[in-house]
């Protein structure tokens, strides 16, 4: 039995990162470190207004002064920031007019990656915005959007077309001082996707950001900002790729949302950068700040994430409910493999009168992985009859992996109702003897319940990617058992 | 169909059956009967390969298989199906799921194509008169929350949707209320064809007032002692298992 299972286990190894490979394709970078004249070349490059510069310059001499934060449950190894290309893009004609003028290599790379620049090609009705490297490649349904006053764009083009609306809420959600690597990232950042939605406006279709590292030593620093005026509603999602190497690559960023009064913003995340070879060799060190700010009464911000991919994830995308009425939520599915290591979770921050929050977190490791919830839940004076709902699952697979959860509960207002359940399970033999039973086998078997443990989540996200979700779950615990 | 020959195995290291022998044809039903502890459970086990139990001695031949040397999954789309003594819940996982799952491996084993969705469905509902069952189990998680008896019906649903060749039923009567019994036992009766087979395990006779055995054997001590017709059943009955005991010391 035993045997069986370390022979099962060791199959989980060979589970295929499939979009591990790499294009060769013309790439403009600068030279390895960082310091201030780095920052104003990446400056310089973007042509941007000086307020950027300063904000980026502030930022970095506050990083300077600080040091790396290591609370987190994970190990990390050393970062030498001088030994990172900061700004690395696709050579091509910087203005496309049609996507004819799209390098054909960059086409058939996202083309691969199931992502299709091509509007008549697109099914889904999804726009994309396609960033590789430290640039946006190209963002699809741009004209359709505009009709209605929406403005979905690459970052670098909204500072130029719209300075004033990045001046008015870049760093209102996460300041450039609230973290190292919100500093570092508000130091260095290339590009990344700009959404506004007009007040009253319901975006008809899903926005989507993927973004795809490519080039080596290079880190990837992109900032997303998503502003939902009064009574405006969009659906939003990421997703993001790298090439398989043997070195680790870093990736840091930045996610601001702000809805108004009667606002509604979904954020789903499917990551799957690469997570590294099975000896924990290469994979991506995945630093990100995501917060949202529910600014005006009765707004709502929904935080959907289904982590698959990355050598280390330090993650924990928030909402401070500042509007009376509003409502934060976080449905996340973390899976760990091999040498996986992940802490993630959320914080949900009660501000206004009546704000309800919804916490819903499964995590699943496998291999020798360590997958740690931490999840912070405050509810500030003036939070009266404020809500939270959390509940925590832990599914083990195999005995060599790690499951861990820190809530943090704040409470300053005493009507506050606040509920935290949380349960550790292991897949057991005796399910997979059932299943192998009626003829299913041990990997289907798996799948099955996985993503039955995990639908909860699924649902929550836009009914295409929920169905690639459920593979990709499948993908990254091919073979292990418990 | 299926021949068991001198069959020794252990669990743990301990010796719980002591050298089995036993035929079953197409068309039959045995009854394996037996006092606690006389090994009924892991015969069964054994015949749809958990790991748990080793086996040190003899062999098993399925329709001309070695079937010792087949992995629990090919045991069943070969054809075996064990209705659970104590089934197994699977939270999170519907009925549908895990049954549409199920149908469509055996279905792949003989060459057939998937299921569509409506097929599926049309298809459990069928299965789901034929063995009366309640259509609010199957639009459960496996098992879970499920009462004693609920369970064993889904075990006979899950035999009706796979159609088996050789079905063992673990001890599928106990936790029964009479109806219940009687539900149970009519499935069993309409599934059975001239070409399948089935090992019914029972500590009582009960059961086999409504499920008619071919033959009847008494398991003691992890050996067949007694084999015989249905009366064997009823004499054990009247008598109690000290009677066999008995006669054998």
């Amino acid at each position: 039995m035993e045997k069986d299972q370390e022979k099962i286990l060791n199959e989980v190894t060979q589970g295929d990162y499939k979009y591990g490979f790499y294009t060769d394709i013309e790439t403009e970078a600068i030279p390895k470190g960082l310091n201030e004249d780095v920052i104003r070349t990446i400056s310089k490059k973007k042509n941007e207004p000086d307020f950027l510069l300063d904000f980026r310059l502030k930022a970095y001499n506050h990083w300077k002064k600080m040091r790396m934060p290591e609370w987190a449950h994970l190990k990390i190894p050393k970062i030498d920031y001088q030994d990172i290309i900061y700004y690395a893009a696709p050579k091509q004609n910087p203005k496309l007019k049609s996507l004819d003028e799209v390098d054909p290599e960059l086409k058939k790379t996202f083309d691969k990656l199931g992502i299709p620049l091509d509007e008549q090609k697109i099914l889904t009705g999804v726009a994309v915005d396609a960033v590789m490297d430290s640039v946006s490649v190209k963002t699809t349904f741009k004209e359709a959007l505009a009709e209605l006053g929406i403005i979905f764009c690459s970052f670098s083009e909204a500072v130029q077309k719209h300075p004033d609306l990045i001046k008015k809420y870049m760093g209102t959600v996460v300041p450039y001082s609230d973290n190292y690597f919100a500093a570092l990232n508000s130091a260095v950042f290339s590009d990344g996707s700009f959404c506004y939605i007009p007040k009253g406006i319901r975006c008809p279709m899903e926005l989507s950001t993927y973004f795809r590292i490519n080039a080596a030593n290079t880190g990837q620093f992109e900032r997303t900002l998503i502003v939902a005026e009064e009574g405006s509603y969009v659906s939003y999602l990421e997703g993001c790729t790298a090439p398989q190497r043997d070195e680790n690559q870093l990736h840091a960023a930045i996610v601001e949302i702000i809805a108004e009064a009667n606002a509604e913003v979904k954020y789903s995340t499917v990551q799957n950068w690469y997570p590294g070879d099975k000896d924990g060799k290469g994979g991506i060190f995945n630093f990100v700040t995501k917060r949202g700010i529910c600014k005006g009464d009765y707004s709502k911000i929904s935080w959907t994430q289904v982590e698959t991919g990355s050598a280390i994830t330090w993650k924990y995308p928030g909402c401070i409910l500042k509007g009376n009425n509003s409502v934060g939520e976080f449905y996340s599915v973390a899976v760990t493999n091999n040498f996986q290591q992940a802490d993630t979770g959320t914080k949900m921050i009660h501000i206004g009168r009546n704000t309800k929050s919804t916490v819903v977190s499964k995590g699943i490791s496998a291999g020798r992985s360590n997958n740690s919830y931490r999840g912070l839940v405050k509810i500030m004076k003036n939070a009266k009859n404020a809500r939270n709902f959390s509940q925590c699952d832990s599914l083990l697979l195999g005995d060599k992996c790690g499951a861990h959860t820190f809530p943090y509960i704040e409470v300053v207002n005493p009507d506050a109702i606040i509920e935290h359940e949380a349960t550790t399970s292991k897949i057991g033999e005796d399910q997979i003897f059932y299943c192998n039973q009626r003829g299913i086998s041990t990997e289907d078997a798996i799948g099955l319940i996985v993503n039955g443990y995990a639908k909860e989540v699924f649902n929550k996200l836009p009914m295409e990617f929920a169905v690639e979700a459920q593979k990709l779950l499948q993908i990254t615990l091919e073979g292990s058992v418990g | 169909m299926l021949s068991i020959k001198n069959l020794f195995a252990t669990i743990d290291g301990k010796e719980i059956l002591k050298g089995i022998d036993l035929k079953v044809q197409p068309g039959e039903v045995h009854a394996i009967m037996g006092p606690n502890g006389s090994g009924k459970s892991t015969l069964a086990s054994v015949l749809v390969g958990r790991d748990l139990v080793k086996v040190t001695k003899g062999e098993v031949t399925y329709k001309g298989v070695d079937l010792l040397k087949l992995s629990p999954e090919e045991r069943s789309l070969a054809g075996i199906f064990l209705g659970f003594q104590y089934p197994i819940e699977i939270p999170g996982v519907s009925m549908v799921n895990f049954m549409k799952t199920a149908v469509n491996e055996h279905r792949k084993t003989k060459g057939l194509d998937p299921l569509s969705a409506g097929d599926f469905l049309k298809m459990m509902r069928e299965r789901k008169n034929l063995v009366e069952i309640d259509s609010a189990l199957t639009n459960r998680s496996v098992n879970e929350g499920f009462s004693g008896g609920e369970k064993k019906k889904n075990e006979i649903f899950q035999m009706a949707m796979l159609e088996p060749e050789l079905s063992i039923l673990d001890e599928t009567d106990s936790g029964l209320d009479i109806d219940a019994l009687k539900i149970v036992a009519n499935g069993v009766n309409r599934l059975k064809t001239s070409k399948n087979a089935t090992i019914v395990i029972t500590h009582y006779q009960r059961l086999l007032d409504y499920i008619i055995p071919d033959k009847v054997h008494v398991l003691y001590n992890g050996k067949i002692v007694k084999s015989g017709g249905k009366e064997l059943a009823l004499e054990l009955e009247e008598k109690g298992y000290e009677w066999i005991k008995k006669e054998i010391n």
